[in-house]
């Protein structure tokens, strides 16, 4: 089953060393402008006066040269393709990082009245209008910071709500699948932990929610499609028996990339939603963030919703509206990440109307690279997928060949690997997500690449133990990272 | 659409091999049950012209062109060119967390070098790779202290910012058994501590310097008083630039520091994305929320950098995790670690000098101009000031040439009423002082 496979996009190249930053340098250096400002100095008194951080002194090219090498030892979307499943990592279009810049936004202070900044409120106002309709939900909130942040956001409100009502709940569901996040933001909210245990074919079952269900459950968490990418299709019968004793369903919106437009969480029964600005709606992630972790939410916790909102008023303007009895207050400083809403707010109106479509070819990405690859990997749930589709390495085992080395073989052949090891679920997952943004050519390449490593695991492991070869570093020790932290560099004498 | 690569024939290549009819069958698994019964009413897409035209008329209505003086948790610093063009290189910018060491040590060194820098910036020797904004540090810095102590009860500053102390009390909110102590100010402008004698086993005292009043709190003495009752010190800032001229948060004792990072490198972008710094003292290194990155070796013996200490991460740990926080403000914290290569130790020294220079300039002058002070410890680029009769209407009018001279005090602090802050930063001058001043003068003398 030799593949006429094309040349891997994975080459050598010159790579140039650069130490830490306080190995370059000489004190008196810097690379920034200091004004004159014409004013008389003012020493600040002795009693509180400090030296200030003995930060490394660097001329501009030296600063320049530093962080342009640095970069050139980074891989992002724009260097190759970047299936890391459950991460949606999509082409994050440039005209956003041109408009995220204009100075009316970037220097416009938080604080500013609101006849000064209509229209970063009117941007607010329609992001979240935007965001609602394409769930199906009631209001949205654009403050919480990150997805964490958004669930913490949408189970403070259900906390909130049952404190309201007095319900005295304390226990909330949470899957098997479920992003660590989920239990992580639970426990932050008060709430206990139960598992809800997956089904046979990779979903929950209505009985065995059933079985957990009793008075003392406060709401279920559920990412649908989960993170095996497959659509939770109980989760409207769910929903209703959770309502029918007094609790609430979260929905996790980290996979919402397959259902935009697509799937009605109101009639699902979700009441609260978060969604990741920086996967489905493509502002670029960062390398760590800053995200943006909206929410958006169902009649039952419109009230809940965090403040200040900005509000529509009669004549077209646009006003904060603090007055929110219910409320669960601030989350944020400030508005939230509006300079990431800039992004999300131009990707929703350049596709608009085509926005379901994206969900449509993410699907089909997903499913061509499950069907093309299926032969070669275990596939423990058969069976379409939906956006993401998740292998194991049950074959490769026999070569003492590991998910791990596959995902490191991958490195030298040029993609960034797929998520490893999660969902928790599924021994040694390969979770792969390819998204709506990549040509069919860029998808043949990537499978060509698996393809390859499943025969060098068969013939060749060395190759794939020894992997990467091609990068800067090898495989770095991360027990001995752990075992002695070292956190900071060595500049001198103690911090 | 122009980012759907998909041509009609790449789709029915697909389809064919997938063995679908069309598109739509893939959605077979989603019931009618979950579909809506009609597509939800989105607009028609726009073009990128029409989408510039849409946002310039937006910004234009942004506030941006406004000149404000005031900070009050976002601070009007220069940008350097060097800056964005460097932390805005796609290689930083289009990368996820760094998983994968191997591919991201551009990544890694950036922010290993952040926590160095923010570390010999704040004093402490562990700084986590960022939160995502000053309150949200503040909040975690709450709960890690809790988790040290194994305590519950907290005290904080009246003087810290008024938002920064709504979001700890919507973090705290669930645990009913947590009272917040509210520390009063004193007279100078600092933070009464007293009070905290009054409190059964605190966990922290949270303070805040320079403070919502642009006052440089004293430390040590909060410090003191803390240990004296077995909690934790929680030292924040709103404004890093003032670490410039003060002693750092740790050579006061604090055990934990946490602040707002905007100011380095970062647009006031109506108030986000920030930056949460947060650093603690080594002893803690295992309770610190977030991401860390450490150093280490290669399998071919060279330097190198992962993300460790992930036992204490949601990921791992799960509902036992330290906090539930995934995605941090990584490239805001590469942006100010580029703000801090750049600044250099003496750069920095100089730039925040001058701060506090036009900011001494801007009170002298109005209290020239008839107001008095409310607070008389040290200030650094904010400071606040009772207003002289009619003001209030000066500051109305001034709003109309687009200038936001201060914040009334009386939105958040009914006892300070008649009293404004102000903040000035190093991208004004005597000139825009002075005219700002002449404004005033004769506004009041209408």
């Amino acid at each position: 089953m030799l593949d006429a496979a094309p040349e891997p996009v994975g080459a050598s190249g010159l790579i140039l060393n650069e130490p830490p930053l306080w190995e370059r340098g000489r004190t008196g250096r810097s690379a920034i402008s200091v004004p004159n400002p014409g004013v008389p100095s003012s020493p600040m008194p002795q009693d509180v006066a400090g030296d200030g951080p003995d930060w490394p002194d660097l001329s501009e090219l030296e600063v320049v040269r530093h962080y342009t090498r640095l970069s050139t030892w980074n891989f992002g979307v724009d260097t190759g393709m970047y299936p890391l499943g459950s991460c949606t990592m999509k082409y994050n279009p440039k005209v956003h990082e041109a408009l995220a810049a204009l100075p009316g936004f970037t220097r416009a202070h938080p604080l500013l009245p609101a006849e000064a900044s209509q229209g970063a409120l009117r941007l607010i106002h329609e992001t979240e209008r935007l965001l609602a309709d394409v769930v199906g939900l009631r209001e949205a909130s654009l403050q919480p910071a990150a997805g964490a942040h958004g669930e913490l956001c949408g189970m403070l409100m259900i906390a909130a709500y049952h404190r309201h009502h007095k319900t005295g709940k304390t226990k909330v569901l949470v899957p098997d699948t479920a992003h660590g996040t989920n239990p992580a933001t639970a426990a932050m909210c008060g709430f206990s932990e139960v598992k809800v245990p997956l089904g046979p074919d990779g979903r929950i079952e209505v009985p065995a929610v059933a079985d957990l269900l009793d008075d003392d459950v406060a709401a279920i968490m559920v990412t649908n499609p989960n993170t095996l990418g497959i659509f939770e299709s109980n989760l409207p019968e769910i929903s209703r028996m959770l309502h029918e004793r007094g609790a609430l369903v979260y929905g996790d919106g980290a996979n919402l990339n397959a259902v935009m437009g697509r799937v009605d969480m109101d009639k699902m029964g979700v009441d609260v939603i978060h969604y990741n600005l920086h996967k489905s709606m493509s502002t670029p992630h960062g390398g760590g963030g800053p995200g943006s972790g909206p929410v958006a939410v169902g009649e039952r916790l419109v009230p809940y919703l965090p403040g200040p909102r900005v509000v529509k008023t009669a004549d077209g303007s646009f006003a904060w509206n603090d007055d929110l009895p219910l409320s669960i207050g601030r989350l944020h400083a400030f508005h939230g990440q509006f300079g990431i809403f800039l992004r999300a707010y131009a990707y929703l109106l350049s596709l608009g109307k085509d926005l379901p479509q994206a969900s449509g070819f993410a699907v089909l990405a997903a499913n061509y690279v499950q069907e093309k690859l299926k032969d070669a990997y275990d596939l423990p749930f058969a069976g379409r997928c939906m956006h993401e589709c998740v292998f194991t390495d049950a074959k490769q085992r026999e070569f003492k060949i590991s998910t791990l080395d596959i995902a490191k073989r991958l490195i030298d052949l040029g993609y960034h690997p797929p998520t490893i090891y999660f969902p928790l679920v599924v021994n040694g997952a390969i979770m792969i997500e390819p998204t709506e943004t990549e040509s069919k050519e860029e998808l043949d390449g990537f499978i060509a690449a698996m393809r390859r490593i499943a025969q060098e695991a068969a013939g060749e492991p060395d190759v794939l133990h020894a992997a990467p070869a091609l990068t800067k570093v090898g495989r770095l020790d991360e027990t001995a990272a752990a075992r002695k932290p070292k956190l900071t560099g060595d500049m001198g004498q103690d911090a | 659409m122009r980012y759907f690569p998909h041509t009609e024939e790449d789709v029915r290549e697909m389809l064919d091999a997938v063995g679908a009819a069309s598109n739509d069958d893939l959605f077979a698994a989603v019931p009618s049950s979950s579909r809506f019964d009609a597509p939800p009413a989105l607009p028609d897409p726009l073009d990128e012209w029409d989408l510039r035209r849409r946002f310039d008329e937006l910004a234009s209505a942004g506030g941006g062109d406004w000149q404000v003086y005031l900070g009050a948790g976002s601070q009007a610093h220069h940008v350097p060119a060097v800056v964005p063009a460097l932390a805005g290189r796609s290689e930083f910018l289009t990368a996820y967390t760094p998983y994968q060491p191997e591919m991201s040590q551009g990544t890694l060194q950036a922010i290993f070098e952040y926590q160095t820098l923010v570390s010999r910036l704040t004093g402490l020797a562990v700084a986590n790779a960022s939160m995502y904004d000053g309150s949200t540090a503040m909040a975690e810095s709450v709960l890690m202290a809790q988790r040290v102590t194994k305590r519950r009860a907290v005290a904080v500053s009246r003087l810290v910012h008024p938002h920064y102390r709504e979001v700890l009390k919507t973090y705290l909110a669930p645990a009913e058994d947590v009272d917040i102590l509210e520390l009063p100010a004193l007279p100078d402008g600092r933070t009464d501590v007293s009070g905290l004698a009054g409190l059964d086993k605190p966990a922290v005292l949270v303070v805040q310097s320079p403070n919502f009043l642009g006052v440089v709190e004293d430390l040590a003495a909060a410090a003191g008083a803390v240990h004296a009752a077995g909690g934790l010190l929680a030292a924040g800032f709103t404004e890093p630039f003032a670490l410039g001229l003060v002693k750092s948060p740790g050579r006061c004792g604090a055990d934990i520091a946490f602040g707002e990072g905007q100011g380095f490198g970062l647009g006031q972008s109506f108030g986000g994305p920030g930056l949460g710094i947060m650093a603690a003292k080594a002893e803690f290194m295992r309770q610190i929320p977030g991401r860390l990155v450490g150093e280490t070796v290669d399998n071919r013996g060279q330097r190198g950098y992962v993300l460790t200490l992930s036992t204490r991460e949601q990921h791992i740990r799960r509902g036992k995790a330290v906090s539930n926080i995934c995605s941090n403000a990584g490239h805001a914290a590469l942006t100010a670690a580029v703000y801090m290569a750049a600044a250099g130790g003496s750069g920095f020294r100089r730039i925040t000098q001058v701060n506090r220079d036009v900011a001494e300039y801007l009170k002298a002058g109005l209290l020239a101009a008839g107001f008095t002070a409310l607070t008389d410890a040290p200030t650094f680029n904010e400071f606040a000031l009772r207003a002289p009769a009619g003001f209030d209407r000066v500051y109305e009018g001034l709003k109309r040439d687009r200038i936001l001279a201060g914040l009334p005090l009386s939105r958040y602090y009914p006892e300070y009423d008649g009293a404004w802050l102000f903040g000035v930063t190093e991208v004004s001058n005597k000139a825009d002082l002075d005219r700002l001043l002449e404004l005033v003068r004769k506004g009041l003398a209408c």
